[in-house]
């Protein structure tokens, strides 16, 4: 058996309405899950960029990379290891206000984490941490015991290592 | 001179009133440049503006009014599996476009070129869970090759355009268009352009040399090589190129159930149908061929039995215009992308001369030991029953192979596939990835109405007959001279055959109470006759043949009979069984 490891595909598309049912379909036919899914617009105008991770065989990756490309609105689709690419995520916690007074540890906890804070109220406070997961995973764990009022962590965005020439691809359409 | 100023500028005048027009009446622009003269359909609320215009364009576009939804889409299928031209089919919002999904999901998994155009709720009225409203983008996605809803009158034009463009370029398929009522409604300037590339999609890819030449070189080597070729053949209309290569070559040829009728039943290096219930030759050979030549075939799972032992002693290559078909089910040693008609071309100068006359010989071998096992007792039963295999022989003898032989889903369907014999192309048309019960009849219908001319004869069991038979309203409203033979084993024939082969003989729900069907045709006033017995069969197809109108033919045959060879689920081709 093929060994099932996690994957970054990238997918470039038109930014038209319906494309993520499509795209997210492709995925659902055969059964698999997307751990995360972010979408934005690309380096080019116009053009939008879907990062999802997904944990498969490389063969799995493969063929579904080739259904997304047959897609007609799709421009160009890829998939990377981790190891290929550099990604971040982003998380934000929101902590009551009155517990970073009392409890002097979550300065520490901020500190060590390189966690920035994003606004301070009365009520609350908003850290961001940007970072691999087990980095914002952490920081979860460290603040759960102080009150977390929320928590959220972004999907995977990620770049890859070798280029990726887009602009020159869609020329050769 | 003042005249003629007034005439220039009443033209000029008229010209400009022309242009600028609704959106229903748009649609029908699009539909006239796009070359369409016939669509199939079922009107209602959300798209009565484009049947008002419908009703005003009656001279230049012919609208059939199908009974059922999924008789359009099926009928707009047969049209285009004839002719090679684009399908049709329209339909209301709501459970109209509902209706459309299987004959949308049947063209998408066989590669026909097909446009459903569907109204929908105004714009105002989206996600309020109007009246008829269903979300049918989000529910077709998964079964079109494109689509997208209109909600502005002023994007027909260039949406139809692309639309036509997508379903009939590259690898054919299903577009669905959804049209917002106001946005039928709405007037706008009416512009039509052509749509000829979208810099997303490329239709057709190019053939690469360098893998043109591997293929080239493995063919050339190759001791005992196998063609198995597929609808891409009849697609890329490369027939004729298809037929000069193998007979340049002397490669024995089989083909995939939608491959039919591209290469003539009685030619010699044609060995027959591959997969499930194919000949036995071409199947074991599989397994014992040097080198396999897939042309514009996708390995489906009907043809490869158990992948894991499938043609591992073969060098594979596959030529297709679908790159996602590469190494989808087979791995490839030399993969081939593009039009099947440009690359056989490319091809048929580097190919040897060559002959396999041993090795065909042992397809021939096969095939002796087929006709005695199997063969035989389908076409010259010696039992009292009528088989379904003698029913085709003797179409055969009256058609001489020139009809258009529509089958639907089942044991007839696999004894149409392996015994009609075809000697002209686009002649088989069928359900074969989606296995769609009911498809036939109205196919059968599309199938008339785009090749008039021919002999159309609908080859359905009785069960997938009762899934469509309110279409005889359709053939009957048409005149449409579809000849109708339903062959009757009071049964669901092929679940039955599993349930005896697989199941203990425990026939769940597959036996079938049937209606007088006769007097069900009769009441459509369309003329037929029962057969019972095996001396009234040969005249009853010969009057049925001879008839000008529509006919229909029921023919009780032998109820527990089974279809082989076959090859068991999860079996090996070479497993292939006899009995």
């Amino acid at each position: 058996m093929e060994n099932q490891k996690s994957f970054t595909i990238s997918v470039y598309t038109e930014n038209n309405i319906g494309l993520l049912n499509r795209v997210s379909s492709i995925f659902l036919k055969r059964h698999i899950n997307i751990e995360s899914l972010t979408a934005s617009q690309s380096e080019i105008e116009h053009v939008n960029r879907f990062v999802i991770v997904s944990t498969m065989t490389a063969t799995q990756a493969e063929k579904i990379v080739k259904q997304l490309e047959k897609q007609i609105e799709v421009i160009r689709a890829y998939y990377h290891t981790d190891e290929e690419t550099i990604y971040q995520e982003t998380a934000l916690f929101k902590v009551a206000s009155d517990s970073l007074f009392d409890e002097r540890q979550i300065q520490n906890i901020i500190k060590d984490s390189h966690a920035n804070i994003v606004t301070v109220s009365r009520e609350f406070f908003v850290i961001e941490k940007t970072g691999r997961r087990h980095e914002t995973e952490q920081l979860y764990q460290d603040l759960k015991p102080y009150k977390l009022m929320q928590f959220v962590r972004s999907g995977r965005i990620s770049v890859t290592k070798e280029p990726m020439n887009i602009s020159e691809m869609l020329a050769a359409f | 001179m003042e005249t003629q100023t007034q005439t220039q500028t009443e033209t000029k005048a008229k010209h400009q009133k022309m242009q600028h027009i609704s959106g229903a009446e748009a649609v029908i622009q699009c539909l006239l440049a796009e070359g369409v003269d016939l669509l199939y359909g079922y009107p209602g609320g959300a798209i009565m503006p484009i049947y008002d215009e419908l009703y005003k364009y009656q001279d230049q576009l012919q609208h059939v009014l199908v009974r059922h939804e999924q008789g359009a889409t099926h009928a707009a299928q047969g049209y285009a599996r004839v002719t090679g031209k684009v399908g049709v089919a329209m339909a209301t919002s709501g459970p109209g476009a509902t209706n459309l999904v299987t004959g949308i999901a049947d063209a998408q998994i066989d590669s026909t070129p097909m446009v459903c155009i569907t109204g929908q709720v105004g714009k105002h009225l989206l996600g309020s869970d109007a009246f008829q409203e269903t979300d049918i983008v989000g529910i077709s996605t998964p079964v079109t090759k494109w689509n997208y809803q209109v909600t502005e009158a002023s994007e027909i034009p260039e949406v139809l355009a692309k639309a036509f463009y997508i379903a009939r370029s590259g690898r054919p398929g299903p577009v669905l268009i959804d049209i917002t009522k106001n946005a039928q409604f709405e007037t706008f300037d009416f512009e039509y352009q052509k749509c000829t590339s979208i810099r997303s999609y490329k239709a057709v890819p190019d053939v690469d040399k360098k893998q043109l030449l591997d293929a080239v070189e493995l063919i050339n080597a190759a001791k005992k090589p196998m063609i198995i070729f597929g609808q891409g053949v009849i697609l890329g209309e490369a027939e004729k190129e298809f037929k000069t290569f193998i007979e340049k070559t002397g490669i024995p040829s089989a083909w995939t159930i939608l491959g039919l009728s591209a290469l003539e039943s009685k030619h010699p290096l044609n060995v027959g149908m591959v997969g499930m219930h194919g000949n036995y030759g071409p199947n074991k050979l599989t397994n014992e061929c040097d080198v396999l030549i897939a042309i514009g075939m996708r390995f489906d799972d009907r043809v490869t039995g158990d992948l894991s032992r499938y043609a591992k002693q073969a060098k594979v290559v596959h030529f297709d215009i679908d790159p996602a078909e590469i190494d989808k089910n087979v791995k490839t040693d030399v993969a081939v992308l593009g039009n099947s008609k440009e690359t056989l071309t490319k091809m048929l100068p580097l190919v040897h001369e060559n002959s396999h006359e041993s090795w065909l010989k042992e397809f021939r071998d096969y095939d002796a030991i087929e006709f005695d096992k199997v063969i035989k007792d389908e076409l010259y039963p010696t039992k009292e029953g009528i088989t379904m295999g003698e029913v085709l022989k003797e179409i055969n003898q009256v058609t001489k192979g020139k009809a258009v032989i529509v089958s639907d889903v089942g044991q007839h369907q696999m004894v149409t596939c392996r015994y009609a014999e075809f000697n002209q192309t686009k002649s088989s048309i069928t359900s074969g990835g989606l296995g769609t019960m009911g498809f036939a009849l109205p196919a059968a219908i599309g199938a008339k109405m785009g090749a008039p001319e021919r002999e159309v004869i609908a080859i359905i069991g009785d069960g997938g007959y009762q899934m469509t038979i309110q279409e005889l309203g359709t053939i009957f409203q048409t005149k449409a001279a579809v000849k109708i033979v339903v062959l009757n084993n009071e049964f669901l024939g092929m679940v039955r055959q599993w349930q005896q082969l697989f199941f203990d003989k425990r026939y769940a729900s597959t036996e079938m109470t049937n209606p007088d069907f006769v007097t069900i045709a009769k009441g459509y006033h369309i003329d037929g006759q029962r057969v019972t017995k095996r001396e009234n069969l040969t005249s009853a197809i010969q009057e049925m043949i001879a008839s000008k109108d529509s006919y229909f033919l029921e023919v009780c045959v032998e109820k527990e009979n089974n279809v082989f060879p076959m090859i068991p689920t999860g079996a090996s081709v070479s497993d292939i069984r006899l009995s």
